[in-house]
């Protein structure tokens, strides 16, 4: 996770971007999670060799980024920052397969590093997939879209009231951690330092709570927050859907880079 | 003289920790009212509301709204008839959309789906804030969300507003705004403040509450011009009342 | 640390994907039963206190780098096992959301190593018991250290054991462990003093707060079941696990079988055993322990049989639900007899 202020900016740039105005922000956004979910599965179920086969499914991304008007510098940046861990793990893959898996212009190169690329690749689509489902959907969308999807009603409602305070106790904790930093300590606080601050961020979180409470109960709260879930598929939505899934299908099982590749080399590769 | 609204018999409150809040309090609120509630930091302004309300019930005395005491058992009738707008409306806004939140109220009422939207639409129009309708709380500046919870309150179509420090954090603009928003609605109303001048427009009468006790209960211009007791209850005139700081004219 | 689509196999992302959408289900069930209405405010802002206290890194000592926290025992201990396990939950998931934190596929899993086993395994089995009934005494904050050592140490396997599972990495589960939980365990010391410190400052701070808040304070009428949710996890894990490391060598009947009969087994193709065995194959979803169409000449060696483990994981599974069901309707036949008392 990254430190600094960068990290306390985040929720709110996605958050920002969440609730723009293009195609694909229209979208219901079952029809999205569902086409997320189903592209990340289709993805990783990828043999561990397969680089050529993925390449194809960089479709999905490029199709979002150009009907939604997200800017492609923020997917980047998401994707370099997040890269670090899988790509530490990814990176033994060429130290220990070492057998030569295939030759390229008279080189023979280790089934590692042809892993070790599925590996990028499948980071780059998976993140990719992932940070455009958020950036044209906004939580309390995915949270209604998963209660009609089936998730249990208490989980979703813990969904939605975490998204609401997360931006304000953040926001007390951004400050508190600044406060921090200017009075000229080091970069990180030393952990009892930052057991204190938590400490008091707790203090106010549970009175915060209270208060809230006694709110709620003033107007008219029972134990139950009712939800007014409007979403209503339509012809669009089920082209969404149905046009991704068959499109993923087909890219898995037709591989359609090989087949290019055999048509452009002439046969026989 | 009509029967009161809201009658306070003798308040005494004291925290879980020991802290006494109210000392006994008494007063009697007519219908229609305008009345205003100040003191230092910690005189008991909040707990006061509180009471009103039904949220606390008190350790001795009674409250009563409409001849209707006030109880844990009257608490679901009470909090119909007085809204209490919270000093901090991030913790009054808690749903994910405005709109959302403003139909909140009715729906736990048992108002049908439909008409609570139309009155949250005539609520929010009547704050200035049905554009806001799709936004999520967070992304409202402080203005926006004092209005917004004025009229997540307004839902519930009360009898009597009570407001908590209904103009910290606003700008000129937006204290302004909130003013001419106060001065059109007719319910009671009962605002705790600390600023006077706000007081000094809105409301003809003025309860001044120091250390848990009601220490003034008098019309506001008369309690303003009171030095003697402002000072010794941790207050001053309101700002419109004092010298010029430029000319220095008394 | 957080799991990641991109190391982990179809397989092993579904599987703990169910796991951990029953166990939210299950939970979710289980606070509405609990009937506080306070829960629903408190959740929220808990949630939100630890999303918050996540962003801010502090500095581990005598290592140079610094890390965050996890807080899953401190919420565990507020808010007791169910609304803890869905408060991390919700936070997990909208890190996932915002952060992109390992991924959707990957959630399951992150859920279940950072939820589910802190909350429903180190929880009920290690912290409950050691810490006595109130907080404020030695006892209890050894029990809480504890508990959050090795819910990072658990948490921190977890990924390993699913990474190896996967077979998307080459990392081979020793030396994987062997980074990962030295890692986690100076991780966990510093979480454990910091769990510590911050209910104590609760504690000293706002003793009533501490005391007003919805704990599950039930007294301890089902070890039974506590037990059987243990078992049922290291049913799957080992399941899992045993099973991917059991590939190679033939089951140990057929291994002992083999030695006493030379050659292989005869197919008995007559009478009743031949019509067992058709019906056999039919019903079987996973013949021979293997996904249907993996073809026997796979890939290089190193490659794991993804259908071995997932038949183990769903072995597993299916051990845990029975063993589940079984206690759901042994207790509603006990509590049945002793509500409904002959007059």
């Amino acid at each position: 996770m990254s430190g600094g202020d960068q990290a306390f900016l985040e929720p709110g740039l996605l958050d920002r971007l969440g609730h723009g105005d293009s195609s694909i922000h229209r979208l219901d956004p079952r029809a999205k999670l569902v086409v997320t979910f189903a592209f990340v599965l289709v993805v990783v179920s990828h043999d561990k060799y397969a680089v050529s086969a993925l390449v194809p499914f960089f479709l999905y991304p490029a199709a979002l980024l150009a009907l939604s008007g997200i800017p492609v510098g923020q997917l980047v940046r998401k994707l370099v920052v997040t890269a670090p861990f899988a790509l530490l793990v990814g990176l033994f893959n060429p130290l220990l397969d070492r057998a030569p898996l295939l030759e390229l212009a008279g080189l023979e190169i280790a089934g590692g590093w042809v892993s070790f690329l599925s590996i990028l690749l499948r980071f780059a689509l998976t993140i990719s997939a992932l940070f455009l489902l958020v950036a044209t959907t906004e939580i309390p969308a995915l949270g209604r879209a998963a209660e009609r999807l089936g998730v249990p009603r208490a989980f979703v409602v813990q969904l939605l009231m975490l998204y609401r305070y997360l931006f304000v106790l953040a926001d007390e904790a951004a400050r508190m951690a600044r406060g921090h930093r200017l009075r000229g300590a080091r970069r990180h606080p030393h952990w009892r330092v930052f057991a204190q601050m938590i400490g008091q961020l707790l203090i106010r979180a549970l009175e915060r709570a209270r208060r809230i409470h006694r709110a709620m109960l003033c107007r008219g709260f029972d134990g139950r927050i009712p939800l007014l879930a409007e979403l209503r598929f339509q012809a669009r939505d089920w082209a969404f859907l149905l046009g991704w899934i068959a499109a993923f299908a087909l890219l898995r099982f037709a591989e359609p880079a090989q087949l290019l590749g055999k048509l452009v080399l002439g046969g026989g590769a | 003289m009509s029967r009161p609204q809201i009658l306070a018999t003798d308040l005494h409150y004291r925290y879980p920790d020991g802290m006494t809040a109210l000392a006994g309090a008494s007063f009697a609120i007519h219908h229609g009212e305008r009345v205003a509630i100040v003191g230092a930091n910690g005189a008991g302004k909040s707990t006061l509301l509180l009471h009103l309300s039904g949220v606390l019930q008190p350790s001795q005395g009674q409250v009563t709204i409409d001849d209707l005491p006030v109880t844990e058992k009257t608490f679901t009738t009470v909090r119909q008839r007085v809204g209490l707008v919270f000093q901090d409306p991030d913790d009054q806004l808690f749903m994910p959309t405005v709109l959302e939140d403003v139909t909140f109220g009715p729906l736990n009422l048992g108002v049908p789906p439909e008409e609570s939207q139309r009155r949250a639409r005539e609520c929010l129009e009547q704050v200035g804030a049905w554009h806001l309708r799709d936004r999520p709380p967070h992304r409202l500046s402080a203005g926006e969300k004092r209005r917004v919870a004025i009229a997540a309150v307004l839902a519930m179509a009360p009898d009597v507003l009570v407001l908590d420090e209904p103009t910290t954090g606003l700008d000129p603009r937006g204290r302004r705004q909130l003013i001419q928003l106060l001065k059109g609605f007719p319910h009671t109303r009962i605002i705790a403040s600390h600023d006077l001048d706000l007081v000094l427009e809105l409301c003809p009468r003025t309860i001044l509450l120091h250390a848990g006790k009601i220490a003034a209960d008098r019309p506001t211009v008369e309690l303003m011009r009171d030095d003697q007791l402002l000072q010794r209850t941790g207050l001053e005139r309101p700002l419109s009342m004092q010298c010029c700081p430029i000319c220095n004219n008394k | 640390m957080h799991m990641s689509d991109t190391l982990l196999s179809p397989e092993v992302g579904s599987a703990l994907w169910v796991a951990t959408a029953a166990t939210v289900a299950l939970s979710s069930r289980r606070l509405g039963r609990l009937q506080d209405d306070r829960t629903v405010p408190l959740m929220g802002v808990l949630g939100a206190f630890i999303f918050a206290a996540q962003m801010i890194n502090f500095a581990i000592p005598a290592t140079g780098s610094s890390g965050h926290l996890a807080g899953t025992m401190i919420l565990a201990i507020l808010l007791g096992p169910h609304a803890a396990f869905l408060t991390m939950a919700s936070v997990l998931t909208v890190q996932a959301l915002f952060f992109a934190d390992g991924g959707l596929l990957a959630l399951g899993a992150n859920i279940f190593n950072l939820g589910v086993i802190p909350c429903y395994v180190i929880y009920p089995l290690i912290y409950r018991p050691l810490a006595g009934s109130a907080w404020g005494t030695a006892r209890a904050r050894t029990a809480a250290f504890l508990a959050a050592v090795l819910a990072l140490q658990l948490g921190a396997l977890g990924v390993v054991v699913e990474t190896t599972l996967s077979g998307i990495a080459e990392l081979p589960f020793a030396a994987f462990a062997a980074v990962m939980q030295p890692i986690h365990l100076a991780i966990g010391i510093v979480e454990g003093l910091i769990t510590v410190a911050v209910v104590d400052f609760l504690y000293r701070m706002q003793p009533d707060l501490l005391g007003a808040l919805p704990h599950n304070r039930r007294a301890d009428t089902h070890p039974w079941r506590r037990a059987g949710v243990a078992l049922g996890i290291g049913a799957v894990l080992l399941g899992g696990v045993g099973a991917w490391f059991a590939s190679a060598d033939p089951d140990g009947l057929e291994w002992s079988i083999a030695r006493v009969v030379p050659g292989e087994l005869p197919e008995r193709g007559d009478g009743i055993h031949a019509t067992a065995a058709q019906v056999q194959e039919r019903i079987a979803l996973l013949p021979d322990y293997a996904l249907p169409g993996a073809s026997a000449e796979e890939d290089a060696p190193t490659v794991i049989d993804a259908g071995t483990t997932l038949s183990g994981l769903v072995g597993g599974f299916l051990t845990l639900t029975t063993a589940f069901g079984l206690g759901w309707l042994l207790r509603r036949r006990t509590v049945r007899s002793t509500t409904n008392p002959v007059r």
